[in-house]
């Protein structure tokens, strides 16, 4: 069991900088002192727990828990997966939480500019914890790509948020789903705040045939990737020396 | 070639984004009906143990602009120094308090603000005390990884003093970065907590 040890350090050159002037946003919120490494205390290898009792039966279902006077316009898909460790193990009771534009690349909030038409049937957000095994799924219809105010004419690829809480505060994390094959996840500015090719891959979730409901929802599956944790066996070796 | 080792990598991190609160807080930007309260914004209720404190403050860019569109997580043990996580192994924390809590600055002023509870001392690795604080936890459009840091108390200056994680602040002068200063408003101890995400009052950020 390796549930007590501390996390492996987060690797800085895997994830985005904070400073990547091509996201010109991140400028002026960029810290420039460097941060200061803190061997993990009890109050980052504790976090909070969530009960599948705050949980909905309709909050993984984005293609009804919206709906008012029919199914939201767009292709429907399943994005399942599941949430493991660095360790590869399973992460359960893991609480994701996600949203998205509708089919039309439009969000659902009063700061949105785009022209694209609204869905009177598509909320955009929805919830799930992981079960025994790190897994989830939800349902959903692909969001659409969209234009934001950066460069001219930037555009977002398809994408789909993601917050998730692991078992420790130290796994907290918020990142973002493409997908397979669309060539606009390469020209994207925000994307490319990742300096690597394969993290970035990571984020590309596959097309899965053999999981598409047939004649109903293509599949997409989607593993998300938290910290590990050290093991306590060598934890208390070295402390022993 | 040398054999493989069985590790994977942590999935990178992508920026919250602008509108990071139809996911969180639906019901605060309109999205009604999808689910009925959104998580995280009340920490405290009739049973909770411990002394009633209000958190408030902003979060400012290089600019000196607040932002508007900040969503703040918070995370702290009860008023006896226990988390209440599976994690945690030193006794059963206080049931009426899970220390969590989320809320997005405001969309006119950019203020967050808290409900809570002063939390007790917990500590440190090598069993030393560290003074009381809070987890803070930032995201928002242009942080590409959100921001972790802490919140001391102005009126623990003792405990301050000795606390092995504000002792590892080389730099003295940026300690008080740390150290939300206490006021009374309405009769409740308030405490001020403005972040500076860059520039000279650039707030310390940890690795944690
Ligand atoms: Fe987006």
């Amino acid at each position: 069991m390796t549930d007590n040890g501390t996390f492996y350090q987060r690797d800085r050159n895997w994830h985005p900088p904070a400073f990547t002037p091509t996201y010109k946003t991140s400028i002026l919120r960029s810290p420039q002192q460097p941060l200061l490494s803190l061997e993990n205390t009890i109050s980052e290898l504790t976090g909070p727990v969530f009960g599948h009792d705050k949980l909905g039966p309709l909050d993984n279902d984005l293609l009804r828990n919206f709906a008012k006077t029919g199914d939201p316009i767009g292709q429907r898909i399943v994005v399942y997966g599941r949430v493991l460790d660095e360790n590869a193990r399973p992460v359960p009771g893991a609480l994701l939480e996600f949203w998205q534009a509708n089919a039309g690349g439009r969000y659902r909030h009063k700061k949105e500019t785009y022209l694209a038409a609204i869905d009177p049937n598509f909320g955009g957000c929805g919830r799930v914890i992981t079960d025994e095994e790190g897994r989830y799924w939800f349902r959903t219809i692909k969001p659409g790509a969209y234009p934001w105010p950066n460069g001219v004419n930037d555009w977002r690829p398809a994408h789909i948020h993601f917050s998730v809480f692991g078992h420790a505060f130290a796994q907290r994390l918020i990142t973002q789903m493409y997908f397979e094959g669309d060539p606009m996840i390469w020209q994207d500015p925000i994307v490319a705040t990742i300096p690597d090719k394969a993290a970035i891959e990571q984020l590309v979730a596959a097309l899965d045939r053999q999981n598409t409901l047939p004649m109903d929802a293509l599949a997409y599956k989607f593993d998300i990737v938290l910290r590990g944790r050290r093991s306590t066996m060598f934890e208390n070796r070295m402390e022993g020396n | 070639m040398v054999q493989k080792l069985p590790f994977l990598k942590e999935s990178p991190s992508q920026t919250a984004g602008p509108y990071v609160h139809i996911g969180t807080n639906p019901n605060w930007v309109e999205i009604t009906g999808v689910w009925n309260e959104d998580l995280g914004l009340v920490l405290v209720g009739p049973e909770t143990k411990g002394e009633r404190i209000v958190i408030k403050g902003r979060v400012f860019d290089g600019a000196g602009d607040p932002l508007k569109d900040a969503l703040i997580e918070i995370w702290q043990a009860d008023a006896a120094g226990l988390y209440n996580s599976p994690q945690e192994k030193r006794g059963k924390a206080d049931p009426s308090f899970v220390g969590w809590g989320r809320q997005p600055a405001d969309g006119a002023t950019g203020e967050y603000r808290f409900e809570t509870i002063k939390p007790g001392r917990v500590p440190y690795k090598d069993g030393r005390l560290m003074a009381p604080h809070i987890t803070v936890w930032i995201v928002a459009r242009g942080i590409n990884t959100g921001l972790h840091t802490r919140l001391y108390f102005s009126d623990e200056e003792a405990a301050n003093a000795e606390c092995p994680v504000l002792a590892r602040i080389a730099h003295k002068a940026r300690v008080p970065t740390l150290v939300a200063t206490r006021t009374e408003e309405n009769g409740l101890p308030t405490y001020t907590f403005n972040i500076h995400i860059q520039g000279e009052k650039e707030t310390v950020f940890f690795d944690i």
